[in-house]
C-alpha cells in the first residue's frame, strides 16, 4: 500500500520536473532580459536599430530573419517531405521503403555544423554562379529575387534548413501513413476509387499527424543556430530580396554573445532569446489550434496532436 | 455467378473450382467454417483480392454477363457496379454527409442539390436518415458501431451498384444492431442483388433466399435456404449445420 503511494509520488515528481525546468529557463531568461526590457519596452520588437556602441537595440531584423528563413524551409520541406512519405508508405516496395527511410533518418542525425559547411562550400558557390543569376533573370520582376547574387543569404539559409528538417517531415508522416487503417483504403477502392484516390483518402485521414510532423519540423527550423549562422550572411538588415544576407535570432545570439561586454548589450541578446522562446511557444500553440480546427478535434488517427 | 473458379495465394489454393449462381434481387448467403474461402470468394466478385500480392486466378466470375477477370476489365468501373460492405464498420474520418457522398464525388457529381438528394436517398435506404438528418455535418466517427455500419451501407448504395457484397456485416455489432442490419438486408433485396458472407447459420437462415456451404475452398452444396437447412443433400453440410464440426 505504502509502496504504491511512494511509487505514485516518485513518478509524479519526475513528471513535474520537466515543466519545472521549462519554467526555470523562462524565469532566468526573463530575469536576464530585465534591463533591456525596462529600457526598450515593446519598441524592442519593432526597432531595426542594433548599435552596441550607442547601446540602442531593436530585434526586428532578427525576428524577420527567423520567420522568413523558416518560411522558406517549410515551403520547400513540407511538399517534398509529404511527397516522399506518401511514396515510401504507399507506393514503394516495402523493402525499398524501409531502406530509404533508414537513410533519411540518418540525415537527421548529421550534426548541424556539417550542414553549415556544406551550405558554405557547396551550396553557396552554386547559388552564386548558377541558381541566383537564373532567378534574377527569369523571376527578377518579383522583389523576392532581385539584387546581387551573394550565394550566402536568406535563400541559402532556407534551403539548408529545409534539408535539415525534411527527415522529420518524412519519417513522421510515413509512420502516420503506415498507421492509418488498411480498411480505409479498402473502403475507398471498393467504392470505385482509383489507386490515387484511395491514397488521397489515407493522406486525408493522416492529416492531423502530418500537420504535427510539419510543426515539429518548424520548431527545429526556428531554433536552428549553427548552420544558419554559417550561411545567412549576418547583417542586421531587412531586405525584400531572398538573395540578400540577413540574420536570425539564433544566429545573432551565437555571433555576438562572446563579444557582448556591456550589461545592456548582453541583456538585449538575452531578450532576443526570450522572444525566440515566446515565438516557438506561440507557433506551437497556433499549430495546435490549426490541427483542432481542421479536424474538429478528432483523435482517431495515430499521432494526432 | 462463377464458373469453375480457382484462386491461388502463391502456392496455396484458396478456391477450388467453385461454380455458383447468384440470382438477381435475392439474398445469397455463403456459410462455412473460418478459412473455408467464403470471404475470398466474395472478394472475387469485385476483384478486391487483386490487392494481395501473389494472387492468381483461373476460371470465370461473371457479373451481368461480363467476365470480371477478362483482360482489359476496368476494375474501377467494376467496383462501382459491385459495392462492398466490410466486416468492421470503416467510415472515413469525415462528416456523415461526406461519407455518403464519397462515391458520388468520385463519379464527378459536383452539383450540391443532386449530392444532397442522393445522400438523403441512400441514407433513407440504409435506414439511417431519421437518426442523422439533423447532424449530417458531424464526424461519422461519433456514431455508434451499428450506425457506422449502416452509414457504410448507405455509402455503398449511393452509387447505385447492381450487386452488394457483404462480408460478415454484423460480426462486430451487438444483437440489437445486428437485428437492424438483418432487417435492412431483407429490405434491400427488392432493389439489389446481395451476397452475404456469414459464419452465423441462424443469420443465414433468417435472411437469405439461397445458401451456399463451403469447406476448404470448395463449394459443397448450394440451394434454397430452407431446403439446405432442413434436408441437406450432402453429409458434410448436414454435419456442419447440426454443429458436428465448425
Amino acid at each position: 500500500m505504502w509502496a504504491d503511494e511512494a511509487y505514485r509520488r516518485l513518478l509524479g515528481a519526475l513528471a513535474l520536473l520537466v515543466p519545472v525546468v521549462a519554467a526555470l529557463v523562462l524565469y532566468e531568461t526573463a530575469r536576464g532580459a530585465g534591463p533591456s526590457l525596462r529600457v526598450f519596452g515593446w519598441g524592442f520588437l519593432v526597432s531595426t536599430d542594433w548599435d552596441p556602441v550607442a547601446e540602442r537595440f531593436g530585434a526586428l531584423p532578427y525576428l524577420y530573419g527567423t520567420l522568413v528563413s523558416s518560411a522558406i524551409a517549410m515551403a520547400l520541406a513540407v511538399p517534398f517531405g509529404i511527397g516522399s512519405a506518401v511514396f515510401l508508405a504507399e507506393l514503394a516496395p516495402p523493402r525499398l521503403g524501409a531502406v530509404v527511410s533508414f537513410v533519411i533518418d540518418l540525415l537527421a542525425s548529421i550534426p548541424s555544423i556539417v550542414y553549415g559547411i556544406w551550405g558554405l562550400f557547396v551550396l553557396a558557390p552554386w547559388l552564386r554562379s548558377a541558381a541566383e543569376p537564373w532567378l534574377t533573370a527569369h523571376v527578377g520582376f518579383l522583389p523576392l529575387f532581385q539584387g546581387f547574387p551573394f550565394g550566402i543569404g536568406m535563400l541559402n539559409a532556407g534551403i539548408v534548413l529545409a534539408i535539415m528538417v525534411v527527415p522529420t517531415v518524412v519519417s513522421i508522416s510515413r509512420e502516420i501513413l503506415l498507421a492509418t487503417p488498411r480498411s480505409l483504403r479498402e473502403a475507398a477502392l471498393a467504392l470505385g476509387s482509383t489507386r490515387a484516390e484511395a491514397i488521397a483518402v489515407a493522406v486525408d485521414a493522416a492529416r492531423p499527424g502530418i500537420l504535427g510532423a510539419a510543426i515539429l519540423a518548424l520548431g527545429r527550423a526556428l531554433g536552428e543556430t549553427m548552420a544558419v549562422t554559417m550561411v545567412i550572411g549576418n547583417t542586421n538588415r531587412i531586405s525584400a530580396s531572398l538573395l540578400a544576407p540577413g540574420a536570425t535570432m539564433a544566429s545573432v545570439i551565437a555571433n555576438e554573445f562572446a563579444e557582448a561586454t556591456g550589461k545592456l548589450y548582453l541583456s538585449a541578446l538575452v531578450e532576443i532569446a526570450l522572444v525566440l522562446f515566446a515565438l516557438t511557444v506561440v507557433v506551437n500553440a497556433l499549430a495546435r489550434l490549426l490541427v483542432v480546427a481542421t479536424t474538429g478535434g478528432r483523435r482517431d488517427v495515430a499521432g494526432a496532436a | 455467378m462463377t464458373r469453375a473458379f480457382d484462386l491461388f495465394y502463391g502456392a496455396h489454393q484458396a478456391l477450388r473450382s467453385v461454380t455458383l449462381e447468384v440470382p438477381s434481387n435475392s439474398v445469397t448467403a455463403i456459410i462455412g467454417p473460418s478459412g473455408c474461402g467464403k470471404s475470398t470468394l466474395l472478394r472475387s466478385f469485385n476483384r478486391m483480392n487483386d490487392l494481395i500480392p501473389g494472387v492468381r486466378t483461373a476460371g470465370q466470375v461473371v457479373v451481368s454477363g461480363r467476365d470480371v477477370y477478362a483482360p482489359g476489365t476496368d476494375v474501377v468501373e467494376l467496383r462501382r457496379r459491385v459495392g462492398m460492405v466490410f466486416q468492421r464498420p470503416n467510415p472515413f474520418p469525415k462528416s456523415i454527409f461526406e461519407n455518403a457522398a464519397f462515391g458520388l464525388r468520385l463519379l464527378g457529381i459536383r452539383d450540391r442539390g443532386e449530392l444532397e438528394a442522393r445522400v438523403e436517398q441512400s441514407l433513407r435506404r440504409a435506414a439511417l436518415w431519421d437518426e442523422v438528418r439533423d447532424r449530417l455535418g458531424r464526424s461519422a466517427l461519433q456514431l455508434s458501431g451499428g450506425q457506422q455500419q449502416r452509414l457504410c451501407i448507405a455509402r455503398c448504395l449511393a452509387v447505385e451498384p447492381e450487386v452488394v457484397l457483404m462480408d460478415e456485416p454484423a460480426a462486430a455489432l451487438d444483437p440489437t444492431a445486428t437485428a437492424r442490419i438483418e432487417e435492412l438486408v431483407l429490405d434491400l433485396k427488392k432493389r439489389y442483388t446481395i451476397v452475404i458472407v456469414t459464419h452465423n447459420m441462424q443469420q443465414a437462415a433468417r435472411i437469405s433466399d439461397r445458401t451456399a456451404f463451403m469447406l476448404m475452398g470448395a463449394l459443397v452444396e448450394i440451394g434454397d435456404t430452407r431446403r439446405l437447412f432442413t434436408s441437406p443433400r450432402e453429409k458434410l453440410t448436414e454435419d456442419y449445420i447440426t454443429g458436428r464440426f465448425g
